[in-house]
């Protein structure tokens, strides 16, 4: 569906060369919802905006939908961009027009006749949940309003592609739940493709499918959401996954437990998809005779499944824990040995 | 009562006066509004980072508008007689003071609208284009209503300066309530003729702040 190859972007700025996207290669499916996290400053603004033109790459191909878009200019680059939408962390709704008259923009634009437009407008404004305020003007909502009236306008032309940028940046956690229901509801029921770009790891966790990690305009790390969560290669993508797993003091924990207790073994348990619903604790105390404290513990859901880490301490007989180890691992149980006595 | 305050007003002339004022005003205005438009968005657009992003064009329009910007309106007026006579065919009456009200006046407001461009959210602009939006589009759709507001503003402040010029305009037999002030009532030495013309003028001048307050009230939907 998309797909980028060797690209580059360089801007000169005051004579200095600064390089926002760093030779990036990877493709996007059809109907997926793909996200790029990063920083600020990371290169995703800017490879966001490769994809409907508004930015040129310096150098490589990106082609959506079989067509290369660095070539395109004029009206052909203007109807490309019909079908590649996108909406804003600002919003940037036009306030002259009201919450109607904003979602006939684009159809305006597309040449639609008014009383196709009226019809579609009246449509999407169901479709996003703001049935009853299409006589206000955007002043008069609030953000998650605005969002929804961005997100009406974006799908106005029946896009195929809908790009993100930092969508839900500028909402509270509450509504950002919510807009990001409604993209996932779009998602399903229209098929359309999704690319988002972040600095928010919940974000990615709740809706994406697949994850792109970017630091100093590369693409350091790239899989699916759950892939990525269970086994982070980069540190900057651990970063961001402790952003949604930490629980802040486990450091703390372990520390003090040690004093405490010097003895035995701390390890790290990672439960992935079903694992995390089976009592495999439980059977490792009836089959092994060694003590179990449980030090921190966490679960978190992605939209392919769930993803938990547990922190334990064993202490016992130095071959019992280590059969005990191996058990878990047989059983699919990633494990970590953080400490030893 | 009125005849017993201003006894050596004409009113005949007084409002034939204010009507030539009204007309030199109103008309200047008019083209004022459209060429500074003009200017401003070819300023806007020929700007670094905009859509007609041209150093050359950019430079000549900028120094064009600041040249005529600093002109004092007095002696614009005398060195355009010679355009004046070409394009009107005369060289006095109402008529014949709007080339230099409009010229000297279109660049001023030119600057006002170019400072309501930059006052537009960058996002907006940038959302059009995502959008495919045609630069056309993009200049009567987004850029021209969403700094509407801005712009009425400037022209109300433009027009209550042209109603000054119009007085100026005087000096090259243009008519007006400003020549009636200056002939009738100060070489004349009418103290109650000069009085009455400037009433006039502001009431003409409240009026206009007026209904440039009003629908600026009524545009701004922020």
């Amino acid at each position: 569906m998309i797909q980028l190859t060797n690209v580059q972007k360089t801007f000169q700025l005051s004579g200095s060369e600064i390089v926002a996207v760093d030779d990036v290669t990877f493709t996007i499916k059809e109907g997926e919802i793909f996200g790029i996290i990063g920083y600020s400053g990371a290169g995703k603004s800017t490879l966001i905006r490769l994809l409907n033109g508004l930015e040129q790459p310096t150098s490589g191909s990106i082609v959506i939908n079989g067509q290369e878009m660095t070539t395109l200019k004029g009206a052909k680059m203007r109807n490309a961009r019909q079908k590649i939408s996108m909406i804003f962390q600002h919003f940037n709704l036009l306030w002259s027009r009201t919450v109607e008259e904003n979602i006939a923009f684009p159809l305006e634009i597309a040449g639609v006749k008014k009383p196709e437009r009226q019809r579609k407008v009246k449509e999407l404004i169901d479709l996003v949940g703001l049935t009853g305020r299409e006589k206000a003007y955007p002043a008069q909502l609030s953000g998650g309003q605005k969002q929804r009236v961005g997100i009406a306008r974006a799908l106005a032309n029946d896009p195929e592609v809908l790009l993100c940028d930092e969508a839900t940046s500028a909402l509270d956690p509450e509504t950002t739940n919510a807009i990001l229901d409604l993209l996932t509801n779009i998602n399903e029921r229209l098929g359309l493709t999704i690319v988002l770009i972040t600095h928010e790891m919940h974000v990615i966790r709740k809706i994406c499918h697949r994850v792109a990690v970017m630091e100093a305009g590369k693409v350091v790390e790239i899989g699916s959401v759950l892939d990525v969560f269970q086994s982070p290669q980069a540190d900057i993508t651990k970063r961001f996954i402790s952003q949604v797993t930490d629980t802040g003091d486990t450091d703390a924990a372990v520390a003090h437990l040690q004093q405490e207790t010097p003895l035995g073994k701390l390890v790290k348990l990672a439960f992935i998809g079903e694992r995390t619903e089976q009592p495999v604790l439980a059977e490792l105390i009836r089959k092994f005779p060694v003590d179990v404290n449980i030090v921190q513990g966490n679960i978190s859901t992605t939209r392919d499944g769930a993803y938990g880490t547990l922190v334990l301490q064993l202490v016992g007989d130095v071959a019992v824990i280590d059969e005990a180890i191996a058990y878990l691992h047989a059983n699919e149980v990633k494990t970590e040995v953080l400490a030893n006595d | 009562m009125i005849e017993q305050w201003f006894p050596n007003v004409n009113w005949e002339k007084m409002w034939t006066a204010t009507g030539e004022t009204l007309y030199m005003s109103a008309y200047s205005t008019l083209f004022t509004f459209v060429l500074g438009i003009g200017l401003g968005l070819l300023l806007f657009l020929t700007s670094p980072g905009q859509l007609w992003a041209n150093k050359i064009t950019n430079v000549i329009t900028g120094a064009f508008v600041n040249i005529f910007r600093s002109v004092p309106f007095i002696i614009l007026i005398i060195l355009l007689l010679p355009l004046t006579n070409l394009l009107i065919g005369t060289m006095r009456g109402p008529d014949a003071a709007l080339p230099a009200l409009i010229i000297g006046a279109a660049p001023f407001y030119g600057r006002m609208v170019l400072i309501a461009l930059q006052e537009i959210d960058k996002g907006v602009i940038e959302a059009a284009r995502s959008m495919g939006a045609r630069t056309s589009t993009i200049i009567f759709k987004v850029l021209l209503p969403e700094s509407m507001p801005a712009l009425v503003s400037g022209i109300t402040v433009t027009s209550i300066a042209l109603v000054g010029y119009t007085a100026m305009a005087g000096v090259i037999g243009a008519g007006g309530l400003g020549t009636l002030a200056y002939l009738e009532g100060f070489q004349r030495n009418r103290g109650d003729v000069t009085l009455m013309a400037t009433i006039l003028v502001l009431v003409i001048v409240f009026v206009i702040q007026f209904i440039g307050d009003f629908i600026v009230n009524r545009l701004d939907m922020r």
